[in-house]
C-alpha cells in the first residue's frame, strides 16, 4: 500500500491506495508551514484506516513548492556560476536573459573558464583546472556556497562538469554544486538556467523535504518518502533534495497520471479542470507527454523534462461578464465559496453557469432565477468552444481519442466533442493527482549524439543509457519499458550523426 | 567610400528596430538559416554598453566602395551550444582586410533569413562599419551557389573562415560557386562545424546591381507589423500576409515530420493536417534545410523561389525546418521571391529542381 500526497497551492490531497484501488482519499487547506498541513492529511488517512498504517511501504509527495518559490521569487539562495567552454560563447555570460528582479536575488560571482566541448566529443580546448581552485577561494571567501557549472556540450561528455566538481569540492566540502548536464538537454543558455535554478532552491529543498520527513516520522509511518518528478516518476529524498527543479510541474503532471491509472486508458487527452485554470495534456503510454521546446519558470527560458501542458482561464472560479458576454480570464480563486451567486456573492462564475445549466446541483439555485436561459446558453457554448479548441491544438493526429476529465470543475465539460470518441469522466476525479503520486513508477533517460550507427544500434543503445540509469535510480529491471523513443538526424555534422532520446520506466525495486 | 552627409539613407537602428528584424528574418528563414534569439541577445548587450548600428540604402554605395558579405556557417545544434558571438564574427572581417590590405566600407548580410539576417548587425556594432540595407538571397538557402550573386555568375572568392581558437582559413580561388561551398564547408566541419565568414568581397556597382535591396527594411517592417498585431490583439498572420503582400495558403496542425540527414542537409516533410475553413484539405511541405516545395492534396502548389513560410497560427513566430514538431497549430504562407530567382539561371540554382522535384517552376502569385 501507498499513500500519495499532493501539496498544491491551494488544497493538500491525500489518497490511501492499495494497488490501483483507491481505499481512503481526503482533501485539506495546504498550510504555509507544509509540515502540518502534510501531517494533518497523514493522521486522517492513518486514523480512518489504522489497520493498514503498518502496510504503507512509501509516502509519495509531489509539491509545487519549487517552482512557486521562483515564480514569486521568494526563499531563493544567491548561486555562483561558473562557464567552462572559453574561448568560446564568450559574449552571452549565464543569467543573460532572466527576468531583472530575479537575476538581482540570485546572481552572484559568474566565473568563465577556459574548456569544453565540441559536438563530437573533441575538447575546446584544454581544462583550465587553476582557473576552477581560485573560483572555489573567490566563491568560498563570498559567502555563497549554491554553484552552478556548465560546460559547453556536457550533454554528449560531462567530463568537464565532473572535474569541476571535484576540484570545487577539494576546495570547499561544504559547496551544493549543480551540473548542469544533470539537468538534460542540448541548449546551453537553457540547461544553465535550469542548473542556476536548481542551485538557487538548496535552502527551500532542504527545508521542504526535512518537513516531509519529519511529518511521515510523527505518523508513526514506516516508509521511505518519495517525490513525484516533472514526468510523472519519483525519486528519493536524497536526489529530491539535490535537484529540487525536477519537481517543478508535478502538478499537472500527477492529475495525467491519475487520470491514466482511474480510467485504465494509456493514451488520451486529460484535461484538469480547477478553479482557475484548465490543464489540458496529452497521454502516451500512460505518461504525459513532454515538451520539446522552451518552457519558461517565472519568465525563465528552460529546457528539460516537463510535460506538454496547455493552461487556459477557465475553471470553475472564472468570472463571467454579461454585457457583452466573456469568460475570464478573471478568477474569483479559492473565494468561489462566498463569492459567487449561488453561495450568496455578487459575482457571476463559470460554478453559477453550471448550475443554472442543470449540470451540477450546488448552493442555491433559486439566486440564479434572474439569468437568462439564452445567456446561460451561450455561455455554456462559449465554455464548450474554449475546451474544445484547446483539446484539439493538443492533438497529435486526426483520429479520435478519449477525453479523461479531472478536476473539481469537471462538470463544465461537454460530454461530446469533435475528434473525441468519448469523454469519460474519471471516478475519483477530484483527487486524481494524489492518485498518479501514489502510483509513480521510477525512470531513467538518454540523450545523445550518436554517430555512424544504424538506427536500430544507436536506439538500442540510448535504450540501454536509459535502463540502466532507472535502475539506478531504484527501479526493479524486470518491470522496466520504453515510453518514448525518438531520433533527429543532424543536418551539417558527418558521419550520420543523430540525436536519440530515450526515456524507460519501472516499479520501484522492493 | 559611401556617399556624404548629403546621402538620403542613412538611419541609425535602434534596438526595438533589432527585436523586430529577430523576429521578421526568422519568418523570411523559410524554416532555416537558425533561430535569430543568441544573435538578439548580443544586439542587447551591445546596446546596453552604448553601440548601436547604422543602416545605408545601397544605392547610395560608391561604385567602387568595399562592402563585406558576411554569414555564419554551421549547424544549428551547434549553435545552442557554442553561441553566437560578435567578437568572434569580426574575426573573418579582419582576416580579410589584411589579405586585401584594403578596408571595408561597409557591411551586408548574405542571407536575411533567420540568424545570419542579424549576424552582420553584431559586426556593424562593434567595427562602426554601417550595414546595407540588402542580401543575396532575400530568405535563407542552404548552399553558397544559390545566391543572387552567384547567379549572376560573379567571383565566388576569396573567402576567409575564422575559428574561436587562433585558427584562419582563407580560400585565396575556387573553381566555381559548388566547390567553394565544398571546400569552406570541409573546413568549417574540422573546427566544429561552426564557423564565421566573410564571403566574396563585392564592389558597390555589384551589391548595386546583383544584390537583393532593402531586404533588411522588409524584415523590420515584417517583425513590427507582428508585434503591432498582437500587442492590438489582431491576427498577426493577417499582418504577415498583408506587410509581404503574401498569400494565405493553409491553416492546421502538424500531425506527422520525417527528418533523415543526408549529405550534410536535414531533409525530409511535414504533413499537416487542415483545420477551420481547411478542416476538409491535407497539406505537405517538403524541406532541405528549409521548406522547398508545398503539396496541397497532392498537387504541387506552392514552390522555391516563391518563399514558404510556416508560423505559429497564435503567435505568427516562425518555425524552424529542425523545430517543427507534431501537434504544432500553424499557418502556411506564400512570399514572392526574389525577381533574379525567376530568371532561367535563377531557376536553374534554386528552382523546384535544384531540390530534387521534377516540377516546372510555377509561381501561385501568377495566378488570378
Amino acid at each position: 500500500m501507498r499513500i500519495g500526497i499532493d501539496v498544491g497551492g491551494t488544497n493538500t490531497d491525500a489518497v490511501l491506495v492499495d494497488g490501483e484501488k483507491v481505499i481512503a482519499a481526503n482533501k485539506t487547506a495546504t498550510t504555509e508551514d507544509v509540515t502540518s498541513g502534510v501531517k494533518e492529511a497523514l493522521s486522517i488517512l492513518t486514523n480512518s484506516n489504522p489497520e493498514h498504517k503498518s502496510k504503507i511501504t512509501g509516502v509519495m509527495i509531489g509539491t509545487t513548492h519549487f517552482v512557486n518559490a521562483v515564480v514569486q521569487r521568494r526563499h531563493l539562495n544567491r548561486v555562483a556560476t561558473i562557464r567552462i567552454g572559453l574561448p568560446a560563447s564568450a559574449s552571452l555570460k549565464p543569467m543573460v536573459d532572466w527576468p531583472e528582479d530575479l537575476r538581482s536575488l540570485v546572481e552572484g560571482n559568474c566565473f568563465m573558464v577556459e574548456g569544453g566541448h565540441e559536438y563530437d566529443g573533441r575538447p575546446i580546448v584544454q581544462l583550465d583546472e587553476n582557473a576552477l581552485s581560485n573560483a572555489a577561494r573567490v566563491i568560498t571567501a563570498s559567502g555563497v556556497t549554491a554553484v552552478s557549472v556548465s560546460s559547453i556540450f556536457s550533454p554528449l561528455n560531462d567530463g568537464c562538469e565532473r572535474r569541476a566538481f571535484e576540484i570545487l569540492k577539494s576546495e570547499n566540502p561544504d559547496l551544493r554544486i549543480s551540473l548542469s548536464n544533470s539537468f538534460g538537454r542540448i541548449g546551453l543558455l537553457e540547461r544553465e538556467n535550469v542548473s542556476i535554478l536548481n542551485a538557487s532552491l538548496q535552502d527551500l529543498s532542504e527545508a521542504t523535504i526535512s518537513a516531509f520527513e519529519s511529518a511521515i516520522d510523527a505518523s508513526g509511518i514506516d516508509a521511505p518518502l518519495f517525490i513525484t518528478q516533472n514526468d510523472g516518476t519519483v525519486t528519493n529524498a536524497t536526489t529530491a533534495r539535490e535537484k529540487p527543479v525536477f519537481g517543478f510541474a508535478s502538478g499537472p503532471t500527477n492529475s495525467m497520471r491519475g487520470a491514466a491509472i482511474l480510467s485504465g486508458l494509456e493514451d488520451a487527452i486529460v484535461v484538469d479542470i480547477g478553479g482557475t485554470t484548465s490543464d489540458v495534456g496529452c497521454l502516451r503510454a500512460g505518461y504525459p507527454r513532454e515538451a520539446n521546446n522552451v518552457v519558461e519558470v517565472g519568465g525563465v527560458r528552460t529546457l528539460f523534462r516537463m510535460p506538454d501542458v496547455v493552461s487556459i482561464a477557465l475553471g470553475g472560479g472564472t468570472t463571467v461578464n454579461t454585457k457583452p458576454l466573456k469568460i475570464g480570464p478573471q478568477s474569483v480563486g479559492h473565494q468561489l465559496n462566498n463569492q459567487a451567486l449561488v453561495f450568496g456573492g455578487n459575482q457571476l462564475t463559470l460554478t453559477d453557469i453550471a448550475v443554472a445549466a442543470g449540470k451540477l446541483d450546488l448552493g442555491e439555485k433559486a439566486r440564479l432565477n434572474d439569468l437568462p436561459a439564452k445567456m446561460v446558453d451561450e455561455a455554456v457554448r462559449m465554455i464548450h468552444q474554449l475546451l474544445g479548441q484547446t483539446v484539439d491544438s493538443m492533438k497529435t493526429d486526426s483520429s479520435p481519442i478519449p477525453l479523461l476529465v479531472v478536476g473539481g470543475g469537471a462538470m463544465l465539460c461537454p460530454d461530446k466533442m469533435d475528434g473525441i470518441d468519448k469523454v469519460i469522466k474519471v471516478p475519483h476525479a477530484g483527487v486524481a493527482n494524489a492518485v498518479g503520486a501514489a502510483m509513480a513508477q521510477i525512470s531513467g533517460e538518454a540523450d545523445h549524439v550518436f554517430n555512424d550507427l544504424s538506427r536500430d544500434e544507436l536506439l538500442k543503445k540510448a535504450t540501454d543509457i536509459a535502463t540502466e540509469r532507472a535502475i539506478s535510480a531504484g527501479a526493479d529491471a524486470a518491470s522496466i519499458k520504453i515510453v518514448e523513443m525518438e531520433d533527429l538526424p543532424l543536418a551539417y555534422i558527418p558521419g550520420n550523426a543523430v540525436r536519440a532520446r530515450v526515456r524507460v520506466v519501472g516499479e520501484i525495486a522492493v | 567610400m559611401i556617399k556624404g552627409a548629403d546621402s538620403l539613407y542613412r538611419r541609425p537602428l535602434t534596438l526595438e528596430d533589432m527585436e523586430a528584424l529577430a523576429l521578421g528574418a526568422w519568418i523570411l528563414g523559410t524554416g532555416g538559416g537558425g533561430d535569430p534569439y543568441h544573435k538578439l541577445l548580443n544586439m542587447r548587450e551591445l546596446y546596453k554598453l552604448g553601440q548601436s548600428v547604422t543602416l545605408i540604402d545601397p544605392m547610395e554605395l560608391e561604385d567602387d566602395a568595399l562592402v563585406a558579405v558576411l554569414s555564419n556557417m554551421g549547424a544549428p545544434l551547434v549553435g545552442q551550444e557554442r553561441l553566437a558571438d560578435p567578437a568572434f564574427a569580426v574575426k573573418p572581417v579582419r582576416i580579410m582586410e589584411k589579405f586585401l590590405n584594403r578596408r571595408f566600407d561597409a557591411v551586408m548580410a548574405l542571407e536575411i533569413g533567420g540568424g545570419n539576417g542579424v549576424h552582420p548587425m553584431m559586426v556593424g556594432a562593434i567595427t562602426g562599419y554601417p550595414v546595407v540595407d540588402a542580401d543575396t538571397m532575400g530568405r535563407a538557402y542552404p548552399e553558397a551557389q544559390m545566391t543572387s550573386v552567384a547567379v549572376a555568375g560573379l567571383r565566388c572568392y576569396p573567402l576567409a573562415l575564422a575559428d574561436i581558437r587562433d585558427n584562419e582559413v582563407i580560400i585565396p580561388r575556387a573553381a566555381s560557386w559548388r566547390w567553394m561551398e565544398r571546400i569552406s564547408r570541409k573546413a568549417c566541419t574540422e573546427v566544429g562545424s561552426i564557423a564565421a565568414t566573410c564571403k566574396a568581397p563585392r564592389s558597390g556597382r555589384e551589391v548595386k546591381d546583383h544584390t537583393i535591396h532593402y531586404t533588411t527594411t522588409k524584415a523590420i517592417e515584417l517583425g513590427r507589423a507582428v508585434l503591432k498585431s498582437r500587442k492590438e490583439h489582431q491576427d498577426p498572420v493577417k499582418a504577415i500576409v498583408k506587410s509581404c503582400r503574401g498569400k494565405f495558403l493553409f491553416d492546421g496542425k502538424v500531425v506527422d515530420v520525417e527528418r533523415r540527414a543526408t549529405e550534410g542537409f536535414l531533409r525530409g516533410k511535414a504533413e499537416i493536417q487542415g483545420l477551420n475553413s481547411d478542416a476538409a484539405n491535407h497539406f505537405t511541405v517538403h524541406f532541405q534545410n528549409e521548406f522547398s516545395v508545398g503539396f496541397k492534396d497532392n498537387k504541387p502548389v506552392v514552390m522555391t523561389p516563391d518563399l514558404i513560410c510556416i508560423v505559429d497560427s497564435v503567435s505568427g513566430d516562425g518555425i524552424g525546418t529542425d523545430v517543427i514538431r507534431y501537434g504544432q497549430r500553424v499557418s502556411v504562407l506564400a512570399i514572392p521571391g526574389p525577381e533574379i530567382f525567376r530568371t532561367p539561371a535563377g531557376l536553374q540554382a534554386v528552382g523546384p529542381r535544384a531540390f530534387g522535384f521534377d516540377l516546372d517552376y510555377h509561381s501561385i502569385f501568377d495566378e488570378a
